[in-house]
């Protein structure tokens, strides 16, 4: 039996081939990366070479999923994802990772190798981007400019084949067209703009955690001396994550955020759907999660907390807020707030949350009474080790470095502290959840194993219970390849949302209401 | 009790592994699962996605493998070779013996050939095992054109696979159009059309009479239109028969399966029979007497564990439903539609422009009393549909409140207020 295995794994026939339309499309891409790896050797390229390069590599997807999608029956397009060497984990995908890998490495900690000279004129791939940055903002290119160009080139190239792959599918639809126009406007054209216009670079959509700088000092002296418009992108980065979010989550859960508006789940929706089924669905790696994702949460909060005392301390007179009252402030939210879920919906937490929780208020309170006691606080370190550590090696080397091995979510899974936040706010209030269709499901686990977050979809469908939790990010795509209708994104009444003494409908009346009754008094001892 | 009591279940598909978790849900008896397929529980409705690439045999396992520990939930690699109930043994190949106290069959089907000339031959097999599809891996290396016999619901999972390493498939249907023994004329058709639009050639009222092969090994076969058709794989999909071989010889009393009670017992007192083996001595009115349905065989498993556990239920399956997948099109059904309809049933038929989308609602014409839908592209709720079956609704409150049924993602097109008005349009047209 162990040679049949074999088999069912990576030897499989066709159709792991290339048609003559795709093979030429791929030369297209590839010259495309090759005229920017060709900047490298500083050859001072003129600026038609970039914008070939930008064309080309957009040409090449375009017409690479021309190629695989259009003339085809639209529907569920997986054959042979298991296959394929790129998909499957095969050479080309470890290659891909590593080389991925590799450019994060350079692109965080070794700019100069790209080209980039704080100092004066670029050189390399940073000075073939001088031309189009110089277009936008009126500044010569940085490494970011470079990443953030060929980032949006990414979701927009993409996106367009994540378009026609699931073009039968008006939610994917709708949601890949939100995240290219918030990946091209908001994230990349908007900060340039504002910096042509001599405003402070910010994106309204870059939402703190994520965000991780927006309460930095220098980001802060920055807001404070652009008079209004500083202060009301000060204002809107507040807002965004005590009002705004909580509202939209309530309303449609996390998803709004996740997979329709943020740039790292734009990414991962187009340029890494094709790695979408490669996250780990272990129960051991769900616990792993819920501890590593959390701990960056605690992590941002005290840095955060820490930059800011760190501002105030420094520039002591010139604002209304004093830094001990800032601190007895933040202290007070986070009591107020953990009061709240605690008295409201405590029912609802897991014994091992409870724990989590009070362990992580605490270090968290620990730590501001030792910035209250000793007066120091070590911003600037903490801000430095954050980014090094979370901002720079997690949600970029390992995070998008990573997505040919371990699947395209890894950090909106495991490290980002902005889907731990609404990630609470999805599981204890808000009115999305996934219902399950009576009894249907058939346990074939194909939205189990399209779950980019690794969440067990199947687990809870064949149960006939609802999903609700809080890394789904809502993309849809358990429901897309359910071939039995089972799965459906849904916002609704928060009465019964979570299910967990659900049968499955289709049995005996008497029998299902008996089971039921069953469930619940094991569930009570 | 003084001792624990052993209940050994036979096969570790979804029926025997249903009993298997509500009996340790609600007891703390011994469980055995025996299994000479595979080591672990898989959705054998997906065995198709892994051959497809869509997924690893991994994937077909809806539990871990820690799941079976931790719910003590024995899980044994045997063939039982014979069952002997005066002493409660099984006897196991290799010479094992196993006691049990409370025995479970869930032995599934295996393909049903019809005794063609030349079915042995290699290359010639149906899709119902683990085992089956290794041997469909095998059989499809090097494979210059498929022929399928019959256009079921393997069939067409058959020829979707085939599709996929792009072996052109040809499928010789008995019927007007595919799978019209169950579906209606105008539904049946649908789906012809739709897989031919994916390039299956379909060959409708026609049958296989001859199976040709050279070397041992089919080449070609012979149609009752008298057609020969090359082909170096011959897929079996005219239905599966309940796996009961190993039992000849036995005292449990068998016809085309196991014969159960409505408690589900056989013949035999401590045994029982679940899922595609058994066959129900007196089925439920409206109902077959052998149901070789994933959801029955999980119904079936449902109910013999609260029975197993001192709490007898008799099997009762609620409104039937089912479901399926042709190619692109999802297929859901709730309540009966029948495929030829008698006096007592009339249909409402709608079809989408696209072709892609349809549904065929069965009434009773004298009272309008709502029977069944089927539905093709269009997701409903099963909960509404049963819901409005116990309730007795009519044809008309079900269609003005279809949207309601709708389970489509967000942002899809509705179609209700289309279907509403060609069912007032046609309403009238009936009328005059």
């Amino acid at each position: 039996m162990s040679t049949a295995q074999n088999n069912m794994s990576l030897s499989g026939e066709p159709p792991a081939t290339l048609s003559t339309t795709q093979k030429v499309a791929t030369g297209f891409g590839w010259t495309g990366v090759f005229i920017l790896a060709l900047a490298l050797f500083n050859l001072q390229l003129p600026s038609v070479f970039l914008y070939s390069a930008i064309g080309l590599i957009g040409l090449g997807v375009i017409i690479f999923a021309n190629d695989l999608y259009l003339g085809k029956s639209a529907g569920v397009k997986n054959d042979g994802i298991w296959f394929r060497s790129m998909t499957a984990r095969g050479i080309l995908a470890w290659g891909t990772g590593i080389i991925l890998t590799l450019f994060y490495i350079v692109l965080y900690w070794f700019p100069q190798y790209l080209g980039y000279n704080s100092d004066g004129a670029n050189s390399g791939l940073v000075a073939l981007f001088d031309p189009l940055s110089r277009l936008i903002s009126g500044h010569a290119a940085s490494q970011w400019f470079v990443y953030g160009t060929l980032y949006t080139l990414a979701i927009l190239a993409f996106g367009y084949k994540f378009l026609l792959k699931y073009r039968h599918n008006k939610y994917e639809v709708l949601r890949t067209w939100s995240v290219m126009f918030f990946q091209l406007g908001f994230a990349f054209l908007i900060p340039e703009i504002l910096m042509r216009l001599n405003q402070p670079y910010f994106n309204p959509v870059n939402i703190w955690p994520l965000n991780y700088d927006l309460f930095a000092g220098y980001k802060l002296s920055e807001f404070f001396s652009a008079g209004n418009i500083g202060l009301l992108m000060l204002f809107f980065g507040i807002a965004s994550i005590f009002v705004i979010t909580p509202i939209l989550t309530y309303f449609y859960g996390k998803r709004w955020y996740c997979s329709w508006v943020c740039g790292c789940g734009g990414l991962a929706e187009t340029a890494g759907d094709s790695y979408r089924h490669l996250s780990d669905k272990s129960r051991a790696t769900w616990k792993f999660e819920r501890y590593i994702i959390h701990t960056v949460l605690v992590l941002v909060v005290v840095m955060t907390i820490a930059v800011v005392y760190s501002f105030l301390n420094e520039n002591p007179d010139q604002f209304w807020l004093n830094k001990n009252v800032f601190l007895m402030g933040s202290a007070a939210f986070l009591v107020l707030l953990f009061g709240l879920i605690w008295i409201f919906k405590r029912h609802r937490l897991a014994k091992d949350a409870k724990k989590g929780a009070i362990i992580s208020l605490s270090i968290v309170l620990a730590i501001i009474a030792a910035f209250y006691f000793s007066g120091m606080t070590y911003g600037y370190l903490l801000r430095q080790w954050y980014g090094f550590l979370i901002g720079a090696a997690f949600s970029g080397v390992i995070g998008v470095g990573f997505y040919p091995i371990f699947g395209n979510r890894v950090w909106c899974r495991f490290g980002c502290p902005m889907a731990a936040v609404l990630g609470m706010q999805q599981r204890l209030f808000s009115k999305f959840r996934i219902t399950t269709n009576g009894g249907q499901c058939i346990s074939c686990g194909n939205c189990s194993t399209y779950c980019e977050m690794g969440i067990d979809v199947r687990a809870y469908a064949q149960k006939g219970e609802n999903i609700v939790r809080s890394s789904c990010v809502g993309c849809g795509i358990c429901s897309a390849v359910c071939p039995r209708g089972v799965l459906k994104l849904e916002n609704g009444s928060l009465e019964g949302r979570i299910n967990s003494e659900a049968v499955l409908l289709g049995n005996d009346v008497d029998l299902l209401d008996f089971i039921q009754q069953q469930k619940k008094a094991t569930r009570k001892n | 009790m003084s001792t624990t009591e052993h209940v050994v279940i036979i096969g570790n598909g979804v029926a025997g592994i249903t009993a298997a978790r509500h009996i340790r849900r609600i007891s703390n008896k011994k469980i055995t699962v025996i299994s000479a397929e595979s080591d672990y529980f898989f959705s054998r409705t997906a065995l198709m996605y892994v051959y497809m690439g869509h997924m690893k045999w991994e994937h077909l396992k809806p539990y871990e493998d820690w799941f079976w520990e931790e719910n003590r939930i024995e899980l044994k690699q045997a063939y039982v070779e014979k069952i002997e109930a005066s002493s409660k043994m099984l006897f196991l190949r290799g010479g094992e013996k196993m006691s049990y106290d409370q025995l479970i069959l869930a032995t599934g089907s295996v393909p049903r050939f019809l005794g063609w000339d030349g079915e042995e031959l290699k290359g010639v097999q149906g899709l119902v095992s683990k085992q089956d599809l290794e041997l469909l891996e095998e059989n499809t290396r090097n494979c210059k054109s498929a022929v399928i016999v019959g256009g079921g619901l393997i069939g067409v999972e058959l020829a979707e696979m085939l599709h996929t390493r792009k072996i052109p498939v040809t499928m010789l249907i008995r019927e007007k159009a595919f799978w019209q023994n169950v579906l209606p004329i105008e539904d049946a058709q649908l789906i012809s059309r739709h897989i031919e639009s994916h390039g299956i050639v379909l060959k409708h009222e026609t049958e296989l009479k001859k199976i040709n092969g050279s070397n041992g090994k089919v080449t070609s076969i012979e149609t009752s239109s008298e057609e020969e058709l090359t082909c170096d794989l011959l897929g079996i999909s005219v239905g599966v028969k309940p796996n009961i071989s190993f039992l000849k010889g036995s005292e449990i009393e068998t016809d085309r399966g196991i014969l159960v009670d409505a408690n589900l017992q056989t013949n035999l007192p401590n045994v029982y029979a679940i899922g595609d083996c058994a066959q129900h001595r007196q089925p439920t009115t409206g109902r077959k007497d052998i149901e070789a349905v994933w959801y029955t065989a999980r119904m079936m498993g449902e109910t013999v564990a609260q029975t197993i556990c001192g709490k007898p239920f008799a099997y009762k399956p609620g409104h039937w439903f089912n479901s399926a997948k042709f190619f692109d099109i999802e297929y859901q059904t709730y309540g009966n539609v029948s495929a030829n309809p008698g006096e007592a049933e009339q249909h409402f038929h709608w079809q989408h422009k696209d072709g892609e989308k349809a549904i065929t609602i069965a009434f009773d014409p004298g009272t309008n009393q709502f029977l069944g839908i089927n539905t093709f592209g269009i997701r409903m709720r099963h909960e509404v549909f049963d819901r409005w079956l116990t309730e007795e609704r009519d044809l008309e409150y079900v269609l003005s409140h279809l949207r309601e049924a709708n389970f489509d993602p967000e942002f899809y097109d509705h179609h209700e207020k289309e279907i509403f008005s060609s069912f007032k349009k046609n309403m009238i047209n009936s009328h005059t």
